[in-house]
């Protein structure tokens, strides 16, 4: 038999004129076979409440546009399947992040300014032929490099940290992934000091408590607690020198 | 009112956008990039096979070359591309691919010495030399001669997406997302930006430029199962439309990928069956090697998605609940190779279908079916990316019609040409916005915001009407049924009439929330009828072209018929109208590099030939023995038998190892 499905949303515009406060809406829907929360939120706007606000683009794991509270963990809705979860489904937008309305945040202009402030991009003096030979790198370094690129900016870590909750300007283990993607590009020629400058600071590196909800939470199974702990020894030794 | 101006404005932020905003960004232009996503969830993030370029590196890849990548392209459209545009393309993408080496993408890199592989079904050991160690890998895609596929692992455009959106970053590009262009502003024939909205504020405004690009990808979203992302909506190529001056490409083109997951349409790439992975029916039986002797498993897409639905209505297709679909099975691939190289493709199936398709035998084998995938059509370019008949309005990538796809692309050329467009047509746009001036009035930009204005309002206002969303999921069930792999007069004559039926039912909406800020009925409401002037553009297109060629397969006409239809398809929309205008445009036999043959795979004899193909073949052949004698290199022959544009930068020879 088919189970009947307790979804409560919290709703909340704040682009809306009239002070609403925050509150809860429960939907009841018939779950159907391989149901994931993307079907379901799909089938609640175009069906019950067309006002709904949500974000999902790939719909498949890929993009990171969906990430949500689901049952109190930061998840992606897109591949989390209804059959997983107890009856009642509650889902909250992800904290820390500026609220858009419902369940829609805006991780985008976050992303961007942690992006620019660990200036994710390779930093190197040699200018590329691009008619000739591209620079041999070694298989396993690429591969490495590949494991760190892999995040998708969904933001589950950051929502699942206490030290950006209580400091706002905190980096994130996403910003510090991203330092350690580029500390083994050998197509960056940035040094530890050139890291330090970046995040050797309490709102950076020195600010993780490493208390792992960012690892626990990632949905691509990125290492960020080894490469937390590894950039700090790193940035560390900078630090006394 | 708020009218933002700068240099250049490109509309969508996926790989084709943003290199062609890096293109106009170093040559010093202001420019600003609206997406309705943060742009690095842009569709190309998707991607997850790879991209082709024809570096020549790897053992399988030995003796590639850019003509080799061209025959390939020029084959897999069917003729149907513009062979200039693809020589442009294939000399610049082993230079993009190079470039985004330097940008950081960490594609997969060769490794000296023995290695193992799976080539029709059986385990192969290739042997690398030391001078390739670290050099960029490639791995075999549907269609190609060589192994030219690069790849990071399976997720390739969300490495080169991240990349180019770092970079564009890096030069302070003004990158704004949740964006919505919903009308370009033009008068008297020239493009000066767009009206814009945003799409958490409600505010409607002007972007005013020099220049505007659209690279806002395909349209899968008109069709009811696709591999797309849900913003594939094709609103970008319908403002275009709706400017009634820009004309829409060969709109019936429309792709349609063989294995994406069953029945939810997530994709699992070509790169599986790139890898040695192939199709089996009910039975168990790997039926391509029955249909396709030669490609088997690897034919292009258009032929073993045909295939495939050949092979179900013969009854040989598993039964399920949801319908009819058959297996992809990559267990014979190895455990050890889907977690390194297919890690994607493994969690797609884990989550989707609950299944882990490195567990060996039929309890890894993943249902698959044919969905739409892919957009060929789209602006109609010249090879610049210009529109040809409204001027400053340029396109590039899956949104655009520049057309070296033709009626069917290669997998692993999309993401290609994203980056290769950008980086060409990118170039062309950022020299049109050096050039030009904004010389429109302020009273004409106005009279663009106050119209956008007051339809929100009318779209609100509305107390009892049509339900948006009823529309919406009938226009994909329309196109889903008559619009799909295989097509037929009748069915797309009805297609055709209540699609229009639906267009002026969609301008009768009543949107419920009454909200002009975050309203996402609000967006349906505007979008919907948008959408259904694009799916008018290939029913239409797709019911007047009666023959077969690429993607597009007529059952009442199943021939290519060159004699006829060598053609483009244009289409453009009068204000007003109901329905698009259908007008052609020629494809010059004479001018081909190759003329039109037989592709080397599908039915042969299934062609009703030109006679000017036999003419052009005689005098390429002749042409190329003189030159030949004359000891003239392949470079020397190719200019002669075909000069094509394009900036000398990108024309420079491409260096490959074993070159003196
Ligand atoms: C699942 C999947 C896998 C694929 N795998 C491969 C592969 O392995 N190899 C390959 O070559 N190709 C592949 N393709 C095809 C390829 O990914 C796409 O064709 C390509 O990425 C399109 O890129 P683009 O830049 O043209 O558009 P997109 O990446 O789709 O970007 C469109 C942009 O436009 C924006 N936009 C849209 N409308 C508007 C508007 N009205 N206003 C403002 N912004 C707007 C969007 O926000 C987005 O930023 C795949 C496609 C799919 C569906
Ligand atoms: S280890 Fe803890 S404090 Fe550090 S980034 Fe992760 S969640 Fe935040
Ligand atoms: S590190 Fe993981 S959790 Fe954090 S943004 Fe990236 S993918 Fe998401
Ligand atoms: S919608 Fe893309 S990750 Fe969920």
């Amino acid at each position: 038999m088919a189970r009947e499905l307790t979804i409560k949303v919290l709703r909340y515009d704040p682009q809306s004129n009239e002070t609403v406060r925050a509150y809860f809406e429960e939907y009841k829907i018939q779950e159907a076979d391989s149901m994931t929360i993307y079907l379901a939120l799909t089938q609640i706007r175009e069906t019950m409440d067309a006002g709904l606000s949500f974000d999902f683009v790939c719909r498949a794991g890929i993009c990171g546009s969906c990430a949500m509270m689901i049952n109190g963990r930061p998840q992606l809705a897109c591949r989390t399947l209804t059959k997983d979860l107890p009856n009642e489904i509650i889902l909250l937008p992800l904290p820390t992040f500026k609220l858009i309305k419902d369940l829609s945040v805006n991780t985008g202009v976050w992303m961007d300014a942690m992006s620019k402030r660990v200036e994710s991009w390779i930093h190197t003096s040699k200018e590329t032929d691009i008619a000739q030979i591209e620079a041999p790198i070694e298989p396993e370094v690429a591969d490495a490099v590949f494991e760190l690129d892999r995040c998708i900016e969904c933001g589950c870590c950051v929502a699942g940290c206490g030290t950006k909750l209580i400091k706002e300007d905190f980096v994130g283990a996403v910003g510090l992934n991203r330092v350690a993607r580029f500390e083994c590009d050998p197509h960056d020629e940035r040094t530890a000091d050139d890291y330090y400058e970046l995040v050797g600071d309490d709102n950076g590196i020195f600010g993780c408590m490493t208390l792992l909800g960012c690892e626990d939470t990632c949905p691509k199974h990125l290492p960020l607690q080894n490469k937390i702990a590894y950039m700090r020894r790193k940035l560390a030794t900078v630090q006394g020198s | 009112m708020n009218i933002k101006y700068c240099d250049a404005l490109v509309i969508g932020g996926g790989l084709a956008g943003l290199r062609s905003a890096v293109a106009a960004a170093q040559k010093g232009l202001s420019t600003t990039v609206l997406s309705l996503v943060p742009v690095k969830r842009s569709h190309s993030a998707a991607a997850q096979g790879g991209m082709q370029a024809s570096l020549g590196n790897a053992k399988m890849s030995e003796g590639d070359n850019e003509d080799v990548h061209f025959a390939d392209t020029v084959k897999g459209s069917d003729w149907g591309c513009d062979q200039e545009v693809a020589r442009m393309f294939v000399t610049t993408a082993p230079k993009a691919i190079r470039e985004l080496a330097s940008w950081g993408v960490p594609w997969t890199r060769i490794k000296k010495g023995n290695h193992e592989a799976v080539i029709n079904t059986k385990r192969t050991t290739i042997f690398e030399d030391d001078n390739k160690h670290g050099l960029i890998n490639s791995r075999d895609f549907g269609g190609t001669k060589k192994w030219r596929t690069c790849y990071t692992a399976d997720a390739t455009g969300h490495t080169m997406l991240f990349a180019v959106a770092n970079e564009s970053l890096k030069l302070n590009v003004n990158i704004e997302d949740r964006k919505e262009a919903i009308a370009l502003i033009h008068h008297d024939n020239k493009c000066y930006g767009a009206i814009v909205r945003d799409l958490i504020t409600g505010e409607i405004a002007a972007y005013v430029a020099k220049g505007t690009l659209i690279a806002t990808g395909g349209y899968g979203r008109i069709y009811e199962i696709t591999t797309n992302a849900v913003i594939c909506e094709g609103i970008g190529t319908a403002i275009a439309l709706e400017t009634g001056v820009a004309k829409l490409g060969n709109m019936e083109a429309v792709q349609f990928h063989p294995t994406p997951l069953f029945p939810s349409g997530i994709l699992l790439t070509e790169g599986c069956r790139g890898d040695g992975g192939v199709l089996r029916d009910k039975d168990g039986h790997r039926f391509m090697p029955d249909y396709e002797p030669e490609k088997k498993d690897l034919a292009s897409r258009d032929v073993v998605s045909r295939r495939m639905m050949e092979h179900m209505r013969k009854g040989k297709g598993v039964e399920s609940p949801y319908g009819t679909h058959l297996w992809l099975d990559i267990s014979i691939l190895g455990r050890e190779h889907i977690e390194r190289n297919l890690r994607d493709v493994q969690e797609i199936c884990e989550y989707f279908a609950g299944i882990d398709p490195a567990d060996e035998g039929r309890k890894g084998w993943a249902p698959v079916h044919p969905m739409q995938h892919y957009s060929m059509g789209g602006i109609r370019t010249k090879p610049t990316g210009e529109s040809q008949t409204l001027a400053g309005l340029f396109s590039a990538g899956e949104a655009a019609c520049w057309d070296m796809h033709g009626f069917n692309r290669l997998g692993g050329n999309s993401v290609s040409e994203t980056v290769v467009a950008g980086m060409i047509v990118g170039n062309y746009f950022a020299d049109y916005c050096i050039e030009n001036q904004i010389d429109i009035k302020t009273e004409v930009i106005e009279k663009f915001i106050f119209e956008k204005e007051a339809y929100m309002k009318e779209l609100v206002s509305k107390d009892t009407g049509e339900d948006v969303f009823r529309i919406k999921n009938r226009m994909k069930k329309i196109m889903q049924e008559h619009v799909g792999i295989f097509r037929d007069g009748d069915g797309l004559a009805s297609a055709v009439k209540e699609l229009e039926e639906l267009y002026i039912k969609s301008q009768n909406v009543a949107v419920k929330n009454k909200q002009l800020t975050a309203n996402p009925e609000l967006e349906e409401a505007y979008r919907v009828p948008m959408m259904l002037k694009v799916a008018l553009c290939v029913a239409k297109g797709a019911l007047d072209r009666t023959e077969s060629r690429g993607a597009h397969t007529r059952e009442d006409y199943p021939k290519r018929d060159d004699e006829n239809w060598l053609k483009r398809t244009l289409t453009s929309w009068k204000e007003g109208d109901t329905m698009p205008i259908v007008e052609y445009e020629d494809l010059d036999i004479m001018k081909m590099e190759i003329a039109p043959g037989f592709r080397g795979y599908g039915a042969k004899g299934n062609l009703i030939e030109n006679p000017l193909s036999a003419v052009r073949q005689k005098e390429i052949d002749e042409l190329t023995e003189e030159l030949e004698l004359k000891g003239a290199d392949r470079y020397e022959i190719q200019d002669k038998l075909m000069p094509f544009p394009l900036q000398p930068e990108y024309k420079r020879k491409n260096v490959r190892l074993g070159d003196k």
